[in-house]
């Protein structure tokens, strides 16, 4: 049986998780909601970007890009997204899992894995898997710079024939309470993405060429790809350790009162000792003087 | 004669310009462009460069970087890499950009994609300290 004192020191801890848990929360939340709003911010110009890109490859009869063309090359670039620090849920082990799975069915000999985030450095490091770069620490300052210089190591090697594949592996936004993990193909650039366009051919005036111009976009339609990976995966971070930290909030405080009726008891327990021995006493003294 | 022309501006990271205006000038890869109303579809890159649009009688400034235009059924959409007004410019920023780009093109021995990006930085610079300039 622990003691009163041993109980309330328990109570006392429990109850400054809370104040810790708590605290994360509202931080989490109010990033939270500047993720959503940059998420927001950022699609006129992805969806305009995917208007255009079929348009154009509609316009651009029989000019293939690189970043387009279909090669039957096996050497596969798999980039995991995680965050840097944990105490939010399953998000990090789902995408990590869901990852190596992906990694697992490649052909070992032909993967180059790029990490970005500490969790799933950490996690390919102890699994002792050659990391070819890994990208961390910058989600607190997260830019469009981050994607762009990611993006553009992901062509050059892709336009240099180094991989013949490009994959993203990283959590989906879904709601506040729901993040997936999701695959994508990143390069080359999918035919789902550039096929349809808004259907009415347009008879543009290209300035320059029509093959020009897609030369121009393919690029940034590649960097705003990974831009919003990262931003959803920022997003799904704060959302699951939102959720997280209520659910841990949530559990401190049943704690709590479970040790505060523990406590109670205890007290109680003791007083209720107390008195018998007392009253045992009191018996005792009358006896002695009756004898 | 206002409302002739849909305008909208956007960036990777948010959309600057939404509004109805008579007249947009923007710098094409090609050299400088302008739009009024009944403008042949018309696709292109961006430049470095100033856009201008005006709504009746005022006129309004933006320093805009890379990207594309697209005018279509009097609408333009101008998705730029950078757009910013004047007041949303860093000067200190943009003439320690111009100083260190004219200083590196003063130097020698630079290879030549150095060159290219000496020349891109410049041009920007400068943009955005000629923008700065404008009163709106």
């Amino acid at each position: 049986m622990a003691t009163l004192r041993d109980i309330q020191r328990r109570i006392r801890s429990v109850q400054s998780t809370q104040k810790i848990t708590r605290a994360m929360k509202l931080v989490a939340a109010a990033k939270l909601r500047r993720a959503q709003e940059r998420i927001l911010a950022a699609r006129p110009y992805a969806g305009k970007m995917k208007e255009l890109l079929g348009n154009l490859v509609a316009g651009a009869d029989g000019a293939i890009h690189p970043l387009l063309e279909q090669r039957e090359g096996p050497r596969r670039q798999i980039v995991i997204v995680t965050a840097d620090k944990g105490l939010a849920g399953a998000f990090n082990s789902n995408v990590l899992r869901r990852s190596l799975e992906f990694v697992r069915s490649s052909n070992t000999q032909e993967v180059t894995l790029v990490v970005v985030g500490r969790k799933a450095r950490d996690f390919y490091r102890r699994r002792q898997w050659p990391i070819k770069r890994d990208m961390l620490g910058f989600w607190d300052r997260l830019a469009y710079g981050h994607a762009q210089e990611l993006a553009d190591y992901f062509m050059q090697q892709y336009l240099g024939g180094e991989v013949d594949e490009v994959y993203l592996i990283y959590n989906e936004f879904r709601s506040v309470a729901l993040q997936r993990p999701v695959r994508e193909q990143l390069l080359p650039i999918p035919r789902a993405e550039n096929g349809g366009g808004s259907g009415a051919e347009v008879d543009y005036i290209y300035e320059p060429s029509p093959e020009a111009i897609l030369g121009d976009l393919l690029p940034r339609h590649v960097r705003m790809q990974v831009y919003r990976a990262l931003m959803e995966s920022l997003a799904g971070e704060y959302g699951a350790r939102m959720t997280a930290m209520e659910a841990a909030t949530k559990n401190a405080k049943e704690m709590i009162e479970v040790l505060t009726i523990q406590y109670n008891k205890a007290r109680q327990e003791k007083i209720t000792k107390e008195l018998l021995d007392i009253v045992g006493g009191a018996e005792a003294l009358k006896q002695g003087a009756e004898a | 004669m206002a409302d002739a022309l849909q305008l909208e501006i956007a960036t990777p990271v948010r959309l600057v310009v939404s509004d109805m205006v008579d007249e947009v000038i923007a710098p094409g890869s090609e050299g400088y462009f302008g739009v009024l109303r009944g403008h042949a579809p018309f696709l292109t890159t961006l430049g470095v460069g100033e856009l201008t649009y005006r709504k009746g009688r005022d006129e309004y400034h933006l320093a805009v970087a890379g990207g594309f235009a697209e005018v279509r059924n009097d609408k333009v959409i101008v998705l730029a890499d950078s757009a910013e007004r004047p007041k949303e410019i860093d000067r200190e920023r943009a003439e320690r950009a111009r100083h260190r780009a004219e200083q590196r093109l003063g130097g020698r021995g630079q290879e030549e994609i150095d060159y290219a990006r000496c020349t891109a930085a410049l041009a920007r610079a400068l943009t955005r300290l000629h923008v700065a300039g404008r009163p709106h």
